[in-house]
């Protein structure tokens, strides 16, 4: 921003924030400097018009509150100005330590935008005459990480209520399909960020991993057309999806010795020289299967069906070579 | 942001900012605007320009400087700084409901306290926050004790699995600090065992045991820098090619990978660099044929040799 366009736009705040009565472009255009004419140019109404609102988008782009309105009913024009109110951040007094959290929170997100956000909203703060440092030394150091691209189009749906679409890439689809979903929020659960909302497609609630999306968010329909059902848990929902409930006990063969990963979430029922058996709770046959399969003959499954079958399977599948003349 | 958008917001917290701080030395307001003084003075002959319908010399933003320092001294009506906007709100707000959520954090009370207060002043916008949710994990009691030993500067005994080599092992470990990262909990420490600073996630802790020592790490053991991720695969790690069927392509996400390209056909090869082959040859029976690994060839044929030993075991 040039020193002139940014000495106006001071100007402008100034000039709104002082007055009670709506100003009109004409007087705005007279009291603040920076509209006049250049040196031995002659500034057309309509050049005027231009500067002037894009300075109003500027302002509205900050989130200054803008208001337009009309001190009589003989005015012919709508005029302008900004409530004090609505504009000055409210009183705000933090103890010590509650400045402390603060500065530890501004430094959480590891998201260009949001960085970014932390950082306006510490200035502010200050500008407040707290004293907040965001140096100051915690115990624990946690970091909200964000590097979806999706992530802001999401947020920005969310907060507009709009429905998007996307093409999305899901566990076993060989190519992406399109999705058309209505955001009820974005939820961060074990490190990786969903979004959560009503797939209209397959009519459902549906969790969508951000980092599957395989093109980029766009909104469809107007503002305001999605309703966020009252007091929905979002991390409930993807919690729900991501961790089942168990739902059997499967038995194990293992090698002494070996397969340190299982037997920390089994229990070992009994032990002969060359092996122990043990049994271990699972939700779903097929992830215990896969994580027994990786063991190879370090771990064999006695019982139940439902997870040796697979087991078998997939150990077929492993010993297969790979197909005449490729990736010799 | 670059300075032409950051500039405006600037100058408006400028007066507020210096209006609370008489007399502050112009290299201490620079540094808390994150710009150099000669960049601030900019700002401030700028501001000392600007003022009310009129512009007579009693109607400009008045400054008094004295030596290195500068006092306010008529704002002009520019009292306060504006109210947060929406992307602010949301990311102080979530940033704090994440860390009230944090276990182990000294001084939640403070957290939840200073979340108040900004809900507050972040008046309506704040509820726009709950768009997002962060959800981070407790590992309760190994936390406690974790805890526990920072706060009292002793060292630890860990029963510790790594998950790269599929083992458990008993480590003495001079605790450093506790770090959130990607949503989960870690301890950094010395491990007196392999004499370097680890990190031990949290969750594969099996148990703790404080020491009848202090914690000392030797005065060279420096925190990582996580910026790059937790993961940094070294070069001298052997390099492994894989052909990953849709099954098989949750790999991407999960794992480093130094080269990823799209088949016309719906698969994805990948290459990522494995510290110890004998958990890519798990990965790879686990995935039981959804992935192929392309080379080294030894590595292919151990895979296979391994599923043929296990078959003969279920099929006696």
């Amino acid at each position: 921003m040039s020193s002139r366009r940014a000495e106006r736009l001071v100007n402008l705040v100034l000039c709104l924030l002082s007055t009670r009565q709506y100003l009109t472009a004409g007087r705005i255009r007279a009291a603040v400097p920076g509209y006049e004419p250049d040196e031995g140019t002659v500034k057309s109404d309509e050049a005027f018009k231009r500067m002037f609102e894009r300075d109003k988008a500027e302002l509205r782009e900050l989130g200054i509150p803008l208001e337009t309105g009309r001190n009589s009913v003989f005015d012919v024009e709508d005029g302008y100005r900004i409530a004090r109110r609505d504009y000055e951040l409210p009183a705000i007094d933090l103890t010590p330590d509650e400045a402390a959290a603060v500065g530890l929170a501004t430094r959480l997100w590891q998201s260009a935008g949001m960085a970014q956000a932390s950082r306006g909203a510490l200035r502010k703060l200050r500008a407040a005459g707290l004293d907040v440092d965001p140096s100051a030394a915690m115990s624990v150091e946690p970091r909200i990480k964000v590097t979806e691209a999706g992530f802001h189009p999401c947020l920005d749906a969310v907060r507009t209520r709009r429905a998007v679409r996307f093409p999305y890439r899901s566990a076993q689809a060989r190519v992406p399909e399109d999705r058309e979903v209505e955001p009820w929020g974005v939820v961060s659960w074990r490190g990786r960020w969903y979004l959560v909302g009503h797939d209209r497609i397959r009519a459902a609630v549906r969790c969508f991993r951000l980092s599957r999306m395989a093109g980029p968010v766009r909104v469809v329909g107007p503002r305001d057309a999605v309703t966020v059902p009252d007091g929905v848990d979002l991390t409930g929902i993807v919690a729900g999806i991501v961790v089942p409930e168990p739902r059997g006990v499967a038995r194990i063969q293992v090698r002494p010795g070996c397969a340190a990963g299982l037997r920390r979430r089994a229990t070992v029922v009994s032990s002969a020289e060359d092996h122990d058996v043990v049994e271990i709770g699972y939700a779903d046959p097929e992830y215990l299967a896969r994580w027994v399969a990786g063991y190879g003959a370090n771990a064999i499954v006695l019982e139940p069906a439902e997870v040796r079958e697979p087991v078998v399977r997939w150990l077929r599948r492993s010993t297969a070579h790979p197909p005449d003349g490729e990736d010799a | 942001m670059t300075g032409t958008t950051d500039r405006l917001p600037r100058l408006l917290a400028l007066v507020p900012y210096l209006l609370a701080r008489p007399g502050i030395a112009i290299t201490e307001a620079a540094a808390d605007f994150d710009v150099t003084p000669a960049e601030l003075r900019r700002d401030l002959e700028l501001l000392w320009v600007c003022g009310l319908p009129g512009h007579g010399p009693g109607d400009l933003i008045d400054l008094s400087f004295e030596g290195d320092t500068v006092t306010v001294t008529y704002d002009a009506g520019m009292t306060r700084p504006l109210r947060l906007n929406a992307d602010e709100a949301l990311a102080m707000v979530v940033a704090l409901r994440t860390l009230a959520e944090v276990p182990g954090l000294g001084g939640r009370d403070a957290v939840e306290r200073a979340l108040a207060k900004i809900e507050s002043a972040a008046g309506d916008l704040a509820s726009a926050a709950d768009a997002v949710a962060v959800r981070v994990e407790a590992q309760g009691e190994v936390l406690a004790l974790v805890q526990r030993a920072l706060d009292t500067v002793r060292a630890v005994r860990l029963t510790y699995y790594t998950a790269t080599r599929d083992e458990s092992s008993r480590r003495d470990v001079d605790p450093m600090r506790l770090l959130l990262v990607e949503g989960r909990s870690y301890l950094e420490g010395w491990c007196r065992t392999a004499e370097g600073v680890r990190l031990f996630r949290l969750d594969r802790i099996d148990a703790v045991e404080l020491l009848d020592e202090p914690s000392r790490p030797p005065a060279g053991a420096t925190e990582r820098d996580l910026s790059a991720g937790l993961y940094q695969p070294a070069p001298e790690h052997l390099l492994v090619s894989l052909r990953l069927t849709p099954a098989a392509r949750w790999i991407v996400d999960y794992y480093p990978c130094e080269q990823v390209s799209e088949r016309p056909d719906g698969d994805t090869d990948v290459r990522l660099r494995v510290a110890d082959p004998r958990w890519m040859r798990q990965l790879v029976l686990r995935l039981g044929g959804a992935a192929r690994i392309l080379s080294p060839g030894w590595l292919a044929e151990q895979v296979r040799f391994d599923a043929e030993e296990a078959l003969k075991t279920y099929l006696g």
